[in-house]
């Protein structure tokens, strides 16, 4: 039908069909049926995530459809030494799906971006001692490498390799955070050089990739980065690296002495990277604590993790150890290395034993 | 920000790599390609501090919207008719989406470039929020739309029904084999460059004229970070290149996955469109005319041919027989009457073809009616159960179609069919292309070259094998399309819901036997079989 125009559009015609139209079988079947949730009715997260990445062990009737030139197909249980009694029992109790992951992440760079402003406009750095830019430019710039090492090549490569979408929409969202905290970490470096007289943006360059105290903390990533068993991966960074380098050097050495030096600002950017870090703790512990107390492979999984823990403290330790003259630079010191040490061990064997984990007998070499 | 600090800034992102020398990440991903001279080309820049609230804001219009069609009653206004389809479409394209996630990693490890590596990074996030947008579009359907039933068994029906498996190449495609050829080939450089036109802005336009404005909204915003996706895939191509030895790998890998795209996409989305509407106006687009614009010119002439100033041989052979596919040999009413006559074993209900139709695709598409008009009439005369069987095992002059072992889509242009031993096994292909998919290029040489990292077709391929000889009830049961009430079946071959004695039950299709084609090709005699197959070629499978 044309209009006077010549215009040709399609024509809205009244269908009714909104539901409640009609009474018939299924005419009130609105939810979906194919997973059981984990309370009476099934969040967001679960609706958009459960079993959209297919399994053979449930749905899946024809089975995976390639295959990799070595036979293996699809999303290998085998690719962890982790076993589990049923691996869609885990559920990521951030519950991230798309709304999540930008609503948190668009609110951590805004809120970052404000902090900067006022920062700017204040002349907050002009009050630095030139002592703390140093600092400043070579250390915290350093540690942008290690966030990004481990967002693109540990977690990044990791979420391609679980066999459920909940676990790694979890790893994914955790590589996302730390690539964005990372780029967080070189603009504000960025801004700095703009902004302190004399600031070097690209010592931090230098800094990572051969300054003798970063050096330990460059292997334990591009180590971390090597691993292949996706579960090892995770462990390794987020209950090994993470507490023990990546929270030492964050919370417990930059967040805790910047004020004195005249900072207001960077403890603000550390926070946003140690709140990211919590989020993808929760998961991780979720994770774990699921797979430890699996009725069938809990043991086994303890000593898989066991192993693992004994593997990768020793390189951790190292790292922190290699790092330790960075405690002395800063104008004022606030607290000294064996305490901002002895906090992250806390810290650590808090996280252990919350998990039922025995602790690695290389923590206290 | 300013243009100058926007550079400076990714300049400042730049910076964020470095040259590992106590330890170079695993390679979980093998490839056969080589990157080892290529000069870094690099993708469009992204940096997250403007990423994501940007992605936060195209979000918030979206859930606008949403609000706005429940407000509005949208669903007073929806074709039951194109509704219907989204419960298989809808089933399919999150997973693409999640895979095409999953698959960043591996382009990640095969190319030494890290500009590309930050691309591929935001890529990963993009695919995840299109999944789950996806998903919670169609848990909105589930919750508004007269016949949820379907749309609630909708992921575990797409890992059971053989449409959800052919729709999973488009995915799986993307995560398996070598690495270069499913993360950048497959999905990139065809899955995404060319077919996302179709899916994404084809679709929403059908959609739009059947009533529902949330699918258009969902996947424009969809397809608006489809173009950094695209970039991504031309900087590595540009990359591979660089280097002779990938040359023949690349040829193969275009062959494969234009022809398996096709095949696939062309499959479901023509069927959406041209079967799943109400719109028939003449100066409405048939599929064969906007695949002309979207896939011909749009990609074939102004992305593809270009290439060949680079020395890449490009697939014109099948770009040709892909058209003619669609425009002389009916591949998509084909695929449409395939669906159709296997409704039974479907999960959304099919609507039959009226006198409207008919004469839509008679114009559209000449000689239409000839081949496939007296099916529908039957179709529609068969409808309703009571005294008839449902019309695949009515005699309606429809032979049951071998399937491809490769595309995994019936030998439905049946002069073209392939049959040959492979592996052990008589198997039945489309067309030359799916044969040498399946026989020369999933090996692990290729043209007498090594390609150790070439992935494998795998699986239960035929999914008829899996029921060979059960009662069709039983099947329907096993695969949990029946309704609430444990009789009626989800699927109908018609859209009347308001007599339950127009909706087919499981005691109306008990007592029918349901087999395997490829099962009795491989228990036949050489004899048997060469004159079966003969036939089969020569069967123009038209109801009289
Ligand atoms: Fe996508
Ligand atoms: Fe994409
Ligand atoms: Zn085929």
């Amino acid at each position: 039908m044309a209009t006077p125009t010549g215009r040709s559009f399609p024509h809205p015609e009244l269908t009714d069909a909104e539901a409640g139209a009609l009474t018939f079988p299924s005419s009130n079947s609105r939810t979906f049926n194919y997973f059981k949730p984990r309370k009476l009715r099934a969040s967001m997260y679960e609706d958009v995530t459960m079993d959209v990445q297919p399994d053979p062990g449930r749905h899946l009737t024809q089975g995976w459809i390639y295959g990799f030139a070595n036979g293996e197909r699809g999303y290998p249980v085998e690719w962890t030494a982790l076993r589990s009694g049923d691996w869609h029992a885990f559920l990521d109790p951030n519950e991230e799906w798309e709304q999540t992951i930008y609503r948190n992440n668009a609110g951590v760079v805004r809120q970052i971006g404000l902090n900067l402003d006022n920062a700017r406009r204040a002349g907050a750095y002009q009050t630095w001692p030139r002592s703390w830019a140093l600092f400043v430019e070579q250390h915290v710039g350093a540690w942008m490498h290690a966030e990004h090492g481990l967002g693109m090549h540990v977690f990044i490569a990791a979420q391609r390799s679980a066999p459920t979408n909940m676990i790694n929409n979890a790893v994914a969202v955790n590589g996302a955070h730390k690539l964005r905290f990372a780029q967080d970490l070189a603009l504000y470096n960025l801004d700095l050089s703009e902004a302190v007289p004399g600031f070097d943006g690209s010592a931090h360059r230098g800094a990572w990739q051969s300054e003798p105290v970063w050096q330990g903390v460059r292997e334990n990533v591009e180590r971390l980065t090597t691993v292949e068993d996706w579960g090892e991966a995770v462990l390794a960074a987020n209950l090994v690296f993470e507490p023990l380098v990546g929270e030492l050097f964050r919370s417990h050495l930059v967040m805790q002495i910047a004020a004195r030096n005249g900072d207001y600002t960077t403890p603000t950017i550390m926070g946003a990277g140690e709140y990211d870090y919590s989020r993808d703790l929760r998961y991780t512990r979720a994770l774990f604590a699921m797979l430890l107390k699996d009725e069938k492979h809990g043991r086994a999984n303890a000593e898989v993790a066991g192993e693992w823990l004994a593997r990768w403290t020793p390189v951790s330790l190292a790292a922190v150890r290699r790092l330790q003259p960075i405690w002395s630079q800063p104008p004022e010191r606030v607290l000294s290395f064996e305490d901002s040490l002895d906090r992250a061990k806390e810290r650590f064997r808090g996280l252990l034993s919350d998990l039922g984990l025995d602790e690695p007998k290389e923590l206290e070499r | 920000m300013s243009r100058q600090s926007l550079t400076k800034a990714h300049q400042k992102i730049t910076e964020l790599s470095w040259e590992p020398t106590f330890a170079t990440p695993a390679t979980r991903f093998a490839t056969d390609y080589t990157f080892e001279q290529a000069p870094k080309k690099d993708p469009l820049k992204q940096i997250l501090r403007s990423y994501f609230p940007m992605e936060e804001e195209k979000d918030n219009r979206v859930f606008g919207a949403m609000d706005g069609a429940i407000r509005g009653n949208m669903f007073r206004q929806v074709q039951q008719r194109w509704m219907e389809w989204q419960k298989l479409f809808l089933s399919i394209i999150p997973f693409p989406e999640i895979s095409a996630a999953r698959a960043m990693p591996m382009a990640i490890g095969a190319v030494p470039n890290p500009q590309i590596h930050n691309g591929l990074a935001v890529q990963m996030i993009d695919e995840v929020r299109h999944s789950t947008i996806q998903m919670n579009l169609k848990r909105l359907y589930m919750n508004h739309y007269i016949d949820p039933a379907g749309f609630d068994i909708s992921e575990k029906a797409f890992a059971n029904c053989y449409a959800g498996t052919i729709g999973r190449q488009f995915g799986e495609g993307f995560i398996t084999g070598d690495a270069i050829t499913a993360a950048n080939v497959y999905l990139t450089l065809v899955a995404e460059t060319a077919f996302t036109n179709t899916l994404f802005v084809a679709m929403p336009s059908e959609a739009a004229a059947n009533g529902d404005y949330l699918l258009p909204t969902v996947f424009h915003s969809v397809q608006s970070d489809e173009s950094r996706h695209i970039s991504n895939g031309y900087s590595i191509l540009l990359m591979a290149l660089a280097d002779e030895r990938n040359r023949q790998l690349l040829e193969r890998d275009l062959r494969y996955a234009w022809w398996n795209n096709h095949a696939v996409v062309d499959a479901a989305i023509g069927t959406f469109i041209e079967y799943g509407t109400k719109d028939r106006r003449r100066d409405r687009d048939s599929y064969a005319e906007m695949w002309r614009r979207w896939i011909y010119d749009d990609y074939y002439r102004s992305y593809l041919i270009p290439l060949e100033k680079y020395g890449l041989v490009i697939p014109h052979d099948l770009v040709e027989e892909a058209w003619n596919r669609i425009w002389n040999k009916g591949y998509v009413h084909r695929v449409a009457q395939f669906f159709a006559t296997g409704w039974p074993v479907n999960f959304w209900r099919i609507d039959g073809m009226t006198d409207a139709d008919f004469e839509w695709f008679e114009d559209k598409y000449p000689g239409w009616y000839e081949q496939f008009g007296r099916w529908w009439e039957a179709y529609n005369r068969l409808r309703h159960p009571g005294s008839n069987k449902p019309i695949a095992f009515e005699d309606v002059g429809y032979e049951y179609p071998h399937r491809c072992w490769s595309c995994m889509v019936p030998c439905l242009i049946r002069e073209d069919m392939v049959a040959d031993e492979v592996d052990g096994q008589w198997r039945t292909y489309c067309s030359q292309t799916c044969h040498w998919t399946d026989k020369t290029a999933f090996r692990p040489t290729y043209e007498g070259r090594p390609t150790p990292s070439m992935g494998r077709l795998t699986g239960e391929r035929e999914w008829e094998k899996l029921y060979h000889g059960w009662d069709l009830a039983d099947i329907i049961k096993e695969l949990g399309y029946v309704r609430d009430d444990g009789r009626t079946l989800v699927p109908q071959p018609h859209l009347d819901l308001d007599d339950p004695r127009k909706l087919w039950t499981l005691d109306d299709v008990r007592g029918l036997t349901f087999n395997s084609p490829n099962t009795l090709l491989n228990e036949m005699t050489p004899e048997q079989r060469e004159a079966h197959l003969a036939a089969y070629r020569a069967n123009r499978n038209v109801t009289a």
